[in-house]
């Protein structure tokens, strides 16, 4: 523990990286850029989001990470373990326990506090970025308000599909100004971002932080008559029955046998728990 | 009749070289304004120098907006500017691809200014971009296809739907027919002369084909280095021309 | 209708050493409403030439042309363009058209200018192909590809398809054979009767006898060194 400054980064390092999460606070939505620093993983693993949560943590903290919704993937165990050797601090998988929880590609299904932080790994922070390969020209139509292109997508989705296809990474719009990535959790979650808990997103790799504070407006962008929907797999849960939670399906056997689940272990274990309470 | 556009000492240069000079113009509603000259006469610079794409070094353009404000353009803020050319203001480039999204169908292609100013029903948009495509003589079964499929006179059509479908009241052309074939600039022509009348609006088309202006333009700019050395009437500009230049450009013409 | 009172021409051609070639000096005549006036003189002498000053087609060096009042020497084209609209038409020897417009078109098109419904634009200009013989089965195509007699006859439509109240006729009917030059001659009497001011070249003198009241022969403008 000696070893290492609290949570790996030196202090100056944190101040410069809060000092740009309190600047995408202040503006929910915007791309606040931030000199990122190496981190001991390779780009694509988190680190952008590793380093909002060194920025973040404090000794109090209980700190929670999902991959994909469980706690027990290589990339959320990877950086649970890390962060328990240079901070010491408390880790759980309990999402209500937990006072800051790293995520990548999930929101979880339990409801967030105002006593929570959730940080976001971001893989392209740009929405327009397939649009529009140049980073001068996306700040400007940030700057302008110009996101007619966002919804040339759309329309481009519809008319090849019949139904807007894009599934995760959803765009939506903040506080009716900034069009923001959500990081790629499914559209499913898009509603759930308008929530009581901070919400901060980093990329590593592209430099760039943005956030949004307790209770921020979050529209996913439509067309009046092909309406967002925050759709999933038509089924429930195989192992705790929940209907309205975010399925992953597995496959279980070579026959082609499948079975659907929830993503989020957490909330999946507690529903089971729950039952097996009631049934005693 | 108060001008649309007036234009006043506008003067771009390149390091010592002139781009254009003290170049002073009117452009009325519903007018047709030709500037022509040989490559390298300045006529592209002022081009761009008045649909914003340059900025000039010296010299005012003033703008009549759609609520009779006359508005300096070049002092307007980014935004204003922005939303000038995508509502009152189009530009026709003479090579499409620097005017469409290749990768983008032709539907969202038309359908693209719409939504940058705020269309937000598919289907309004979707039937406002077969209308258009329609009125260039493009038909509705293409909407879902690309322009890379499309031929250089369809992609220039294209474009010209593109830019048209807001109902701008100004349109900027940088040689509109220029690397098409001859039949297919005559079709285009037409196009034009149509759209022009039909819409009231005003153009200013930048071009060294004295047959394109004759057939489009109401009035005549002709420029020689960067600078305005004769303008009036079409028809008298190339008829009756009183500058040396003009005699000589009229006079190499080839005639078919 | 039309007044030319010290008029003076004269071409510069810049590239043949500065040559100046005068063409008049001092031309005055008046055309009123109701008249027919013919313009008369050698080949060379300047008829087409004072037409088109007239149609403010050439550029005049001094001197007034009053159309209807308004003076077209030194006049802002937009002045033009609007006389051109409204007062003076003109009907050229040649036909200048955009490619792919069909005749009728060709010829509804001063109607359009100033603002007339495309519907009944186009009824006019069929009473007037059919009136001049064009035959039906060519109103839907192009003139471009048209015999002569054929352009020039769409031309002449497209000169009356509009009540201009004035009108400048040259060489209306060059090519016509004797029944079409008599349908020609009929609408010029016409528009006359109905109180036009008309100036025609016309080659032929038997036909100039028939519709002019007068003649004006422009030789007497040539300046006296030219002379």
């Amino acid at each position: 523990m000696n070893e290492y400054n609290f949570a790996y980064l030196d202090e100056q390092t944190k101040r410069m990286i809060r000092r740009a999460i309190l600047k995408g606070l202040a503006i929910p939505g915007y791309q606040v850029p931030f000199a990122s620093r190496e981190m001991p993983m390779p780009y694509g693993w988190g680190t952008g989001g590793v380093q909002v949560s060194a920025a973040t943590l404090t000794p109090e903290d209980i700190f929670k990470v999902i991959d994909q919704g469980a706690d027990d993937t290589t990339n959320a165990i990877s950086i649970r373990k890390f962060f328990q050797k240079v901070t010491g601090i408390k880790v759980t998988d309990k999402t209500i326990d937990a006072t800051v929880i790293q995520t990548r590609h999930r929101i979880p299904e339990t409801s967030l506090t105002e006593d929570q932080i959730l940080v976001y790994q971001v893989p392209i922070p740009e929405p327009l970025r397939f649009l529009e390969p140049y980073e001068t020209e996306t700040r400007k139509m940030h700057a302008l308000e110009e996101y007619g292109l966002m919804y040339v997508k759309l329309y481009e989705d519809i008319s090849r599909h019949g139904a807007i296809a894009t599934s995760y990474a959803y765009p939506v719009k903040v506080e009716g100004r900034y069009v923001m990535d959500p990081s790629p959790i499914p559209k499913f979650d898009n509603p759930k971002m308008e929530m009581a808990a901070i919400q901060i997103f980093g990329a590593g790799r592209e430099q760039r932080i943005y956030a949004l504070p307790p209770y921020t407006q979050v529209v996913s962008l439509d067309f009046d008559d092909y309406p967002f929907e925050a759709s999933k797999a038509d089924h429930v849960c195989d192992i705790c029955g929940s209907s309205d939670t975010y399925l992953d399906e597995v496959i279980v056997d070579d026959q082609g046998g499948r079975i659907f689940v929830c993503s989020d272990t957490d909330f999946c274990a507690a529903q089971q728990s729950a039952a097996l309470e009631s049934s005693e | 009749m108060t001008p649309l556009l007036s234009v006043y000492n506008l003067t771009k240069m390149y390091g010592h070289r002139v781009g254009c000079q003290d170049i002073n113009l009117d452009l009325y509603p519903s007018e047709v304004l030709g500037i022509v000259g040989e490559s390298g006469s300045g006529k592209s610079t002022l081009l761009n120098c008045l649909a914003g794409q340059l900025t000039p070094d010296r010299g005012r353009i003033q703008f009549k907006t759609r609520s009779g404000d006359v508005k300096d353009t070049l002092t307007l803020s980014e935004p204003e500017q922005l939303m000038l050319s995508r509502t009152d203001w189009a530009f026709v480039h003479q090579n499409p691809r620097d005017g469409l999204r290749m990768s983008v169908s032709a539907g969202g292609n038309v359908g693209e200014r719409l939504m940058a100013v705020g269309s937000r029903h598919y289907g309004h948009i979707r039937t406002t971009a077969i209308d258009w495509l329609d009125r260039v003589e493009i038909t509705a079964d293409r909407i879902d296809d690309r322009p890379t499929s499309f031929s250089g006179g369809m992609q220039q059509r294209l474009q010209i739907a593109r830019n048209l479908v807001t109902g701008p009241r100004l349109v900027f052309m940088d040689e509109p027919t220029g690397g098409l074939d001859v039949s297919v600039q005559a079709r285009l022509l037409d196009l034009l002369r149509n759209l022009v009348r039909d819409m009231g609006l005003s153009a200013i088309i930048v071009t060294h084909d004295l047959a394109v202006v004759r057939l489009l333009a109401d009035r005549l700019m002709v420029m020689k280095e960067g600078q305005a050395v004769e303008s009036g009437l079409t028809d008298q500009v190339l008829d009756d021309p009183q500058h040396a230049y003009t005699q000589l450009l009229v006079s190499s013409v080839l005639q078919a | 209708m039309i007044d030319v009172k010290h008029l003076a021409k004269h071409f510069v051609l810049y590239h043949q050493g500065a040559t100046v070639i005068p063409v008049f000096q001092e031309a005055n005549f008046s055309v009123a409403k109701g008249e027919c006036v013919a313009l008369t003189g050698a080949s060379g002498a300047g008829k087409s030439t004072l037409m088109r000053m007239i149609y403010g087609n050439y550029l005049c060096k001094a001197g007034s042309i009053k159309v209807n009042h308004v003076e077209m020497v030194g006049a802002h084209p937009h002045d033009v363009m609007q006389l051109r609209r409204t007062t003076i038409g003109y009907v050229s020897q040649f036909l200048r058209v955009v490619p792919r417009v069909s005749t009728v078109d060709v010829v509804a098109e001063p109607l359009l200018a100033v603002g007339e419904k495309p519907i009944h634009a186009q009824e006019k200009s069929q009473e007037l192909l059919s009136l001049l013989n064009i035959p039906k089965r060519l109103w839907s195509l192009s003139p471009t590809t048209f015999s002569g007699g054929e352009q020039q006859r769409v031309n002449i439509a497209r000169g009356f398809v509009y009540d201009y109240p004035a009108l400048l006729l040259d060489e209306p009917t060059a090519s016509l054979d004797s029944q079409n030059r008599d349908v020609v001659l009929g609408l010029i009497e016409r528009a006359k009767s109905n109180g036009k001011a008309i100036i025609g070249i016309f080659h032929d003198p038997s036909v100039r006898d028939q519709v002019c009241d007068r003649v004006v022969d422009v030789s007497q403008f040539m300046p006296e060194a030219a002379a």
